[in-house]
């Protein structure tokens, strides 16, 4: 019996078109548009001024606060502005534009494909690589992973999780990653081991990766204190909380973090970033992007360099079909339709998804007829009818008691809502205001 | 028999006639005095519990009226003047002197004039959209269209026009409560100072967008080209982040300033028709009345960034 987390879940159907697509590196674009935020946390300062030359791995960003992040130059050439520039949601954000002269790298950066596994750093020579790299969390999270990795005093990491489940449907850029750099993951899962003070580390992958899985398993035979835990398919078991529970079986409580019950969880692109970056000293500038759809000509996994199109993305993959009716920036369930396509790939774009015209209107919602499947799917074990309720209502204050701040956005009470009402909706917009509550109430 | 029932009578009043005793003694010692004032002040007040005078309800300020020496700063926008004047006349304070106020939308993009770029399909709440995306068009300062200031309104005073998909204040039924300044999550709503006959001149745009990248999005921006800021004698007008705005209590509704704005982003309402120009016979005279009326000027060209190379009027 395979493992998975105890609580709700849904199964909505898998459709990785993309599976068979090895990843194909994308010739560097014209232009590239960098966003100075592209993590939770404060946006980076910019570095460098209209008319500087940059390389490729060049600080253009610089960490404005402790939960911030760097940002280096994707390409070499001459930055053009560092003025707004209309992101995928249609809102203007602060971000440096560079046109493409050449494709110079700087020179510390070590390019070749051998794999090197020692590591003599100490943990927080690690740490201080990782924050210099600018690595956040590439699940679509974008957490700045320096932070996550700096465990607080009195607290202790017993446990590294790797995330490879990529539940959300469509998406195979982690599974992609895991077959083709499996080497360098495992690598990376033992830096982060030491940069923890760990010494026992899982993998966890969703059983519809079988040869992920048994690829992983081969690669662990090198690496003694890393296993692999196959994971049966449930929606949202790449949820931090969720694996943790699937994987150890313990689960964290409301309002706690995960190294609250001694564990760290880090998506495998994270791991393979974490490895380029201490051993390859190559900053976070390119990630594998699943560029897929039904319609689509060559559903693909392309390893793209930040601030790339997502234009440029779909006409190398065929182009936009005509039918197309919604893109979205990440996966079906999470991901979030973007407004503008000349907005640029992020550090946290693990997606671009076409749907159908057909398949992309939400039906007419209906009256809720308490049939409460939202409850029993709810992975937080929350009452989404009753919040969702509340936040139509705008009675913000009560849904902090119904502890609507655990609510990890995952959609499944929206997917699985015969009435078609936008629950997820009302819940998040009572998430913003209670967390702008709680954070006036701190002062 | 008998004896039981008489037995339980006297027993039961014996103890009622004590617990009396009790309460009344208790009722002594923690008896908490209550102005009796404040319950004649609440009566007063309109009994709406709207919250715009920043308490939770009618009760709360009536306690605050009484209580306080001071009551200048304290003003029930529903009541008005009237109300206000009568409670201190009552309480032996002065009243405080506040001019009506009025909400106005300050958005003018109508469908017309704001072309949609993409159709939004989720929860039909602004505050929905604001938290996660730029809008379903490309102006993403302005109006959004779902009627949250509709819903919150509790006088009925605003509603949605179809035709422009903009929200409409009744400046009869507003009583500048504020809770529809408070819903918009793009601030577009503002409380401006009540003109006579419910007349008002104010620029209807918060684009905050260069000249050019505002004028793309929408018609009717405010490019921020400050030929308002030039034409206007009383100095009422100040130009900021490219955007103009007018202060209702400096201006004197010369309409001067209307006239001159190139994109119609200033707009008066209420005011009688203009006297027909001779020079400008070909284009329709305009209709006062409605709300989204712009005066027709002789177009000058749009300038973009600001318009800084117009000849100074002054």
């Amino acid at each position: 019996m395979l493992k998975s987390f105890r609580i709700g879940g849904v199964h909505p159907p898998g459709n990785k078109l993309s599976k068979g697509a090895g990843i194909v590196t994308m010739p560097v674009p014209e232009t590239v548009v960098i966003p100075l935020s592209q993590h939770i946390g404060a946006p980076a300062t910019a570095v460098v001024a209209k008319g500087d030359t940059v390389k490729v791995g060049q600080l253009i960003g610089k960490s404005a606060g402790f939960v911030s992040s760097n940002i280096h130059s994707s390409v070499s050439g001459t930055v053009t502005s560092i003025d707004p520039v209309v992101d995928g949601s249609g809102l203007r954000k602060p971000a440096i534009t560079i046109r493409v002269e050449g494709d110079e790298w700087v020179d510390t950066i070590d390019r070749s494909d051998t794999l090197v596994r020692e590591c003599t750093l100490t943990p927080s020579e690690i740490i201080a690589r990782i924050a210099d790299a600018g690595i956040v969390g590439m699940g679509g999270a974008t957490f700045p992973t320096q932070v996550k990795l700096s465990v607080p005093q009195g607290k202790k990491a017993e446990f590294l999780i790797l995330n490879g489940v990529e539940c959300e449907p469509y998406l195979t850029a982690d599974h992609r990653v895991l077959l083709e750099h499996g080497r360098e993951v495992a690598v990376g899962a033992d830096i982060l081991c030491r940069a923890l003070g760990v010494d026992k580390a899982y993998i966890g992958i969703e059983a519809n990766k079988q040869d992920a899985i048994d690829y992983m398993e081969k690669v662990c035979a090198d690496h003694p204190h890393l296993e692999v835990v196959p994971l049966k398919v449930k929606y949202p078991q790449g949820g931090e909380k969720q694996l943790i529970d699937a994987v150890l079986r313990r689960q964290v409580p409301s309002g706690a973090l995960p190294i609250d019950v001694g564990a760290v969880v880090q998506n495998v692109g994270t791991a393979l970033a974490v490895y380029e970056a201490v051993q390859k000293n190559k900053p976070l500038i390119e990630r594998v992007v699943t560029v897929t759809g039904k319609s689509l000509d060559k559903p693909s996994n392309l390893k793209v360099r930040i601030g790339t199109s997502i234009r440029t993305l779909i006409d190398y993959c065929g182009g936009l079909p005509e039918d197309t009716g919604k893109v979205i920036g990440g996966g079906p369930m999470m991901g979030r339709a973007m407004a503008n396509l000349d907005g640029p790939v992020t550090k946290g774009t693990s997606g671009v998804l076409l749907m159908r015209e057909n398949q992309s209107l939400r039906p007419e919602a209906q009256v809720c007829i308490k049939c409460a499947k939202c409850v029993s799917v709810c992975p937080m074990g929350l009452e989404p009818y009753m919040l969702s309720k509340l936040g139509k209502h705008r009675m913000f204050a009560e849904m902090e008691p119904r502890h609507v701040t655990d609510c990890i956005e995952c959609g499944s009470c929206a997917y699985t809502c015969p009435a078609a009402l936008p629950l997820l909706d009302y819940i998040r917009l009572g998430k913003a205001e209670v967390m702008k509550m709680i954070r006036a109430r701190k002062g | 028999m008998n004896e039981v029932l008489i037995f339980t009578i006297v027993t039961l009043c014996a103890l009622g006639v004590l617990a009396a005793v009790i309460l009344y003694f208790v009722a002594q010692k923690f008896k908490v005095y209550e102005d009796p004032r404040i319950d004649t002040v609440e009566g007063m007040l309109p009994g709406a519990n709207c919250g715009g005078c920043g308490f939770p309800g009618c009760r709360g300020m009536a306690d605050a009226l009484v209580k306080q020496d001071d009551i200048s700063n304290l003003y029930c926008p529903v009541g008005g003047q009237e109300t206000m004047k009568s409670i201190a006349s009552y309480l032996g304070k002065a009243a405080p002197e506040k001019e009506p106020q009025v909400a106005v939308v300050r958005c003018g993009g109508s469908c017309e004039k704001r072309p949609r770029t993409n159709t939004y399909n989720g929860a039909a709440s602004c505050a929905t959209i604001a938290s996660l995306y730029g809008g379903e068009t490309g102006c993403t300062f302005g109006c959004l269209g779902q009627g949250d200031c509709v819903s919150v309104c509790n006088f009925g005073a605003i509603r949605m026009n179809p035709a422009t998909g903009l929200p409409e204040v009744d400046p009869d039924q507003c009583t500048a409560c504020g809770a529809c300044v408070k819903a918009c999550p793009k601030g577009i709503i503002e409380l401006r100072r009540k003109g006579v006959k419910n007349r008002g001149i104010y620029v209807s745009c918060v684009n905050k967008e260069k000249g050019g990248i505002a004028r793309k999005s929408c018609t009717a921006a405010c490019i921020g080209c400050g030929k308002c800021v030039k034409t206007c004698p009383f100095g009422a007008i100040t130009l900021e982040n490219n955007l103009a705005y007018i202060d209702s209590n400096k201006c004197r509704m010369c309409r001067k300033c209307v006239v001159e704005c190139p994109t119609g982003a200033i707009i008066e309402v209420n005011f009688p028709p203009r006297p027909a120009k001779k020079d400008e016979g070909s284009n329709s005279p305009a209709t006062p009345t409605d709300r989204t009326t712009q005066a027709t000027p002789s177009t000058p060209a749009v300038k973009e960034e600001g318009a800084t190379h117009q000849t100074t009027q002054a």
